[in-house]
């Protein structure tokens, strides 16, 4: 109910700002969050999803309003929530004959071209808007050259309200980039974007009460909600059903909502701290129904969104019910709130939009693509100006055709691709004596068959030992590594083990360049420079006086760190700075993870020490006793307390799987070591002490005394 | 020696560069079964190319006891099967007959048609050797079918003739028997019970099979079974090649009665377009 609450008070201003950018009345978008919320969270197959308004469907919206309407908006929103209703069956159908494999037939590349082209069309307009400047238009290239313009706007027109609203816009978008910076879990108890509200309505506010002249900001900049929210539901208009443009937005709406849901569910599965499977085609059709019902009523389509769900997932969210409550919420605010919300200006919640914009097209993305392989940052930027320049449909097309004409050159035959394409090429078997799965490819595996392996390694369960081997297949892209790195990022979170062989042959024969290991690239992407920085030609002195051994470079192999609790709902990216003692009882190292996703990602570098014991120890969980504390609870761990440690229960939080064996093992000599020293987060999982540093990257001094830390808790040990 | 159902065999020979390999194999292959080997030439008898065969044959280190050479001519796939029947023939050999990529496909298309038009069973050999390269691994199909007791009996006399060491059957299961899906960790749970059901369905069907077939069969020899989930036909042929066997051993096509089934490519299609490894089909006589 908590992470519920939390997650409300991202939607609220997330559901204003995707309507508005549709040019949807505000209330639209929060109408598809209620609904979504209430649809999903009953008849949903996932547990942690969060269902709303999503930002992939802006440009269609937007497009499909303007268009339909001929003009006239409210005419075009209702001819749009026609399409709504008819895509909201079709998503239905889509989830009851199990097309849930969809959004696997289209190469990975150029689905991030395509969604970059989203944000950028998001970001064109909304730039304008961010700047108090409603009047651009025109396709998303003029809209992207007007930007210079509008900032040469305000400078020309310094009258307090253009100023004040451009001011009001950058603030806001400031405070979204510099969120995760700061790592003050006060300040983060309220998620960024309600930030950029409070500031929104406590500006009004200060000019109501403070200095008590009216609000200066254009009526065009402000909200307006319908002063009776049942009384006057707009209803869907079906005038234009035969027409093609009708149908063509139909389809694209319901192509970008399976997209954007069976991409925001897969990455939500892998950051649920539980590990759970979500049934992908169960979610489709409580999305298709909660879309025609939202459709209905003058809501926009609901989809899955990765963003609010993985606020969810950071805030305690744990079971469907926080879906619920967020709807539910949603519902209060907008009946309570309803003067509050009109005070917001768009120009806040367009800078929201921005940096959604901004982050669906992350530059980052294509400096990646590119050096897994320069085809890939091809398609990505074939998908992405052909997604801008004919819209949505034509640009995934021509993604992957792009795709399809790059394999063939590669390969230089189409005959190896038709000949091969529909025939079986895959083969699982339960080895007998070992009782391992053994899977063999043959012939090709690309995005055009990949979803026959994906069906046979959907079928093993996560705890078995996999060998998926390619050595009969001549040819292997992105997308299947892509997806392959997915598996075994699963398989390894359940102490499975995911094997891919018969690679090496690919590797070496330079007619194959494709067969790329996704796993590897980050390593020569950072390893930027060979010089050390400082803090690195430190941490090489420090090795070498204790005589151990130091290791700058990164590595993604990060051995079982999967495992313990901590990295639950998070993504290791990558580790370096490793140092070790000769008997690798010690191992100090720098982590590069992640929490959340999209726009509430926050990207982390800790540094970690690592002890290995020679007996194995109950699993536990040491905390610093705060109010987040509550995080913990849906892992079923609640706070171990001591009777006679009273200090120590009071500012330690202590939770594990075995109470009992955990209150055996703290004997009076360790709890007195853990008061009496500072605060460190330490995990025990089988013959391993994790120890954590701060939330940031530890200086040469804290290591030391986290060095000592670890020594001496060895030596209370033994 | 076990008396095998193997007492007849023809290999139909041709003037490629295959053909020393090809008879070699071939008189090998009658030895170790102790049968009459029958050679035949469709097309003219020549006094060139009958001396360039008899040279050939006196090269074999290994001399059957009784063989027999004819010289027929006619099209090629009827006369073959004309042969088989006139000579009441076990077994038909058909070795590979060009070098060249193309060798699968033209061996596949024939190895077709004389699977449906030959009274016997026919032996496809896609790597003949002038040396012997002795069969280890024998692979089985063990899928439910009336023929398959039948397939797996012979399977044994033939790698007791060869002195195979080891003998996998494969029980193909059709996907479409598991009516869960694993969307889901319920599905997936659901998925996994009912596959380890029908696997042990499997198990003991084949178990009660091995049973009928005489302990002296199955001396010296490895026993080993598979389930596979996967398409019937394809995923033996996989598992062929990935465990490297030295031979297939397939039912004949049983009777297609359906339309459908006569469009798609069914069971034996898959391993004669791919032709994973030497591929015996064994077509069960109504006498036998």
């Amino acid at each position: 109910m908590f992470a519920g609450f939390v997650v409300s008070l991202v939607a609220l201003p997330l559901g204003l700002g995707l309507a508005i950018a549709s040019e949807a009345p505000p209330i639209a978008g929060i109408l598809s969050a209620v609904v979504g919320g209430v649809v999903v969270a009953l008849l949903g197959g996932s547990q942690l999803t969060i269902a709303g308004p999503g930002n992939g469907l802006v440009i269609v919206l937007l497009s499909s309003i303007t268009l339909l309407g001929g003009g006239d908006l409210y005419q075009g929103y209702l001819f749009t929530l026609a399409a709504v209703v008819l895509s909201g069956i079709l998503i239905f159908l889509f989830g009851l004959f199990r097309f849930g494999a969809l959004s696997e037939f289209f190469p990975a590349s150029a689905l991030q071209g395509m969604l970059a082209a989203i944000g950028i069309g998001i970001l064109a307009k909304q730039a304008h808007v961010m700047l108090g400047v409603t009047t651009a238009s025109g396709s998303p290239f003029d809209l992207l050259a007007q930007i210079p313009h509008s900032i040469l706007y305000v400078f020309r027109n310094p009258t307090i309200e253009v100023l004040l609203a451009a001011t009001l816009g950058v603030g806001s978008f400031l405070i979204l980039i510099l969120y995760s910076r700061i790592r003050n879990p006060i300040f983060h108890l309220v998620p960024a974007p309600m930030w950029v509200v409070v500031l929104a309505i406590g500006l009004t506010y200060y000019y109501e009460f403070v200095a008590a002249i009216p609000y200066p900001m254009g009526k065009n900049l402000l909200i307006t909600l319908p002063e009776n929210l049942l009384g006057n539901l707009p209803f869907p208009n079906f005038g234009k059903l035969g027409s093609l443009e009708f149908i063509g937005i139909v389809i694209s709406l319901t192509l970008i909502s399976c997209i954007e849901s069976l991409l925001s569910i897969k990455a939500v599965d892998k950051l649920d701290p539980l590990k759970r499977r979500s049934s992908v085609n169960k979610d489709l059709r409580a999305l298709g129904i909660a879309t025609t019902i939202s459709g209905f009523v003058g809501g926009l389509n609901v989809v899955t969104v990765i963003a609010r769900s993985s606020v969810n997932i950071n805030n305690g969210g744990s079971s469907r019910s926080a879906n619920l409550f967020h709807a539910l919420f949603l519902l209060l605010f907008i009946v309570l709130f309803q003067d509050q919300i009109q005070r917001i200006a768009l120009p806040a919640l367009a800078a929201i939009l921005v940096y959604t914009g901004y982050r669906l097209a992350a530059p980052e993305n294509l400096i990646m693509l590119f050096r897994i392989g320069k085809e890939q940052g091809a398609i990505y930027i074939v998908t992405l100006a052909m997604t801008l320049a004919y819209g949505l449909i034509t640009g995934i097309t021509f993604g992957v055709l792009a795709t399809f004409i790059i394999h063939v050159l590669i390969n230089k035959s189409v005959f190896f691709f038709t000949r091969n394409w529909l025939k079986p090429n895959v083969l699982m078997f339960q080895e007998e004596d070992s009782g391992s799965y053994f899977v063999s490819i043959k012939n090709f595996c690309s995005f055009l068959n990949f979803y026959k392996l994906k069906a046979l390694l959907d079928e093993i369960p996560e705890h078995k030992h996999v060998i998926v081997d390619f050595s009969l297949c001549e040819f292997v892209d992105h997308t299947v590594m892509e997806g392959l790195s997915d598996y075994r990022r699963s398989f390894l979170s359940k102490n499975g083990v995911f094997e891919i062989i018969g690679l090496d042959v690919h590797f070496s024969d330079t007619q194959h360049p494709f067969a790329i290991r996704k796993v590897l690239p980050i390593k020569d992407f950072l390893n930027l420079g060979k010089h050390l920085t400082k803090r690195q030609k430190t941490l090489e002195i420090l090795a070498k006086n204790l005589n151990w051994s130091y290791r700058p470079e990164l590595s993604s192999e990060v051995n079982n760190l999967e495992q313990f609790e901590y990295f639950g709902s998070k993504q290791i990216n990558y580790q370096y700075n490793v140092s070790f003692d000769k008997s690798e009882q010690l191992t100090l190292f720098d982590l590069s993870y992640s929490e959340g996703a999209f726009i509430a990602k926050e990207d982390l570098k800790s540094s970690f020490l690592m002890i290995r014991l020679e007996e194995k120890v109950p699993q536990f969980i040491l905390d610093k006793e705060h109010l987040l504390a509550s995080l913990y609870e849906p892992l079923g761990y609640r706070d171990i307390d001591f009777f006679e440690a009273p200090d120590f229960s009071r500012r330690f939080f202590l939770g594990g799987k075995n109470r009992e064996e955990i209150k055996k093992w703290f004997t009076p000599e360790l709890i007195f070591f853990f008061e009496s020293h500072s605060y460190f987060y330490v995990e025990a999982n089988e013959n391993t002490l994790l120890i954590k540093g701060r939330d940031r990257l530890s200086s040469i001094d804290e290591i030391k005394k986290m060095l000592a830390f670890g020594k001496e808790l060895i030596q209370i040990l033994k | 020696m076990n008396k095998t159902p193997f007492n007849k065999i023809l290999i139909g020979f041709a003037f490629s560069p295959n053909l020393k390999a090809n008879v070699f194999e071939a008189m090998r292959l009658a030895e170790f079964l102790g049968a009459h080997l029958y050679f035949l030439h469709v097309g003219s008898k020549s006094p060139a190319k009958a001396k360039t065969f008899t040279e050939i044959l006196e090269e074999s280190p290994v001399q059957p006891k009784n063989f027999t050479v004819l010289w027929d001519e006619g099209a090629p796939i009827e006369t073959i099967s004309e042969q088989c029947k006139k000579n009441q023939i076990d077994l038909l050999l058909l070795g590979a007959m060009q070098r060249e990529n193309m060798v699968k496909f033209y061996m596949g298309s024939i190895a077709r048609k004389l699977t449906r038009n030959a009274p016997c069973s026919v032996l496809l050999m896609i790597k003949p050797s002038i040396v012997r390269k002795p069969s280890q691994h024998i692979v089985v199909n063990a899928f439910e079918s009336k023929e398959t007791e039948n397939t797996i009996r012979n399977a044994f006399h033939f790698a007791q003739a060869l002195s195979a060491s080891k003998l996998t059957l494969v029980e193909e299961i059709d996907r479409s028997e598991v009516t869960e899906e694993a969307d889901d960790d319920r599905g997936l749970r659901k998925v996994t019970l009912r596959k380890e059901k029908l696997k042990r369905r499997e198990l003991s069907r084949v178990r009660e099979i091995l049973t009928h077939i005489p302990d002296t069969l199955k001396e010296n020899i490895k026993i080993q079974s598979q389930s596979i989930f996967g398409t019937r036909g394809y995923s033996i042929g996989h598992y062929a090649k990935v465990v490297r066997a030295d031979l297939l051993i397939m039912n004949s096509d049983e009777k297609r009665k359906r339309f459908l089934e006569r469009i798609f490519p069914k069971d034996l299609e898959h391993i004669l377009s791919e032709l994973p490894t030497d591929v015996l089909i064994i077509k069960s006589k109504q006498n036998g």
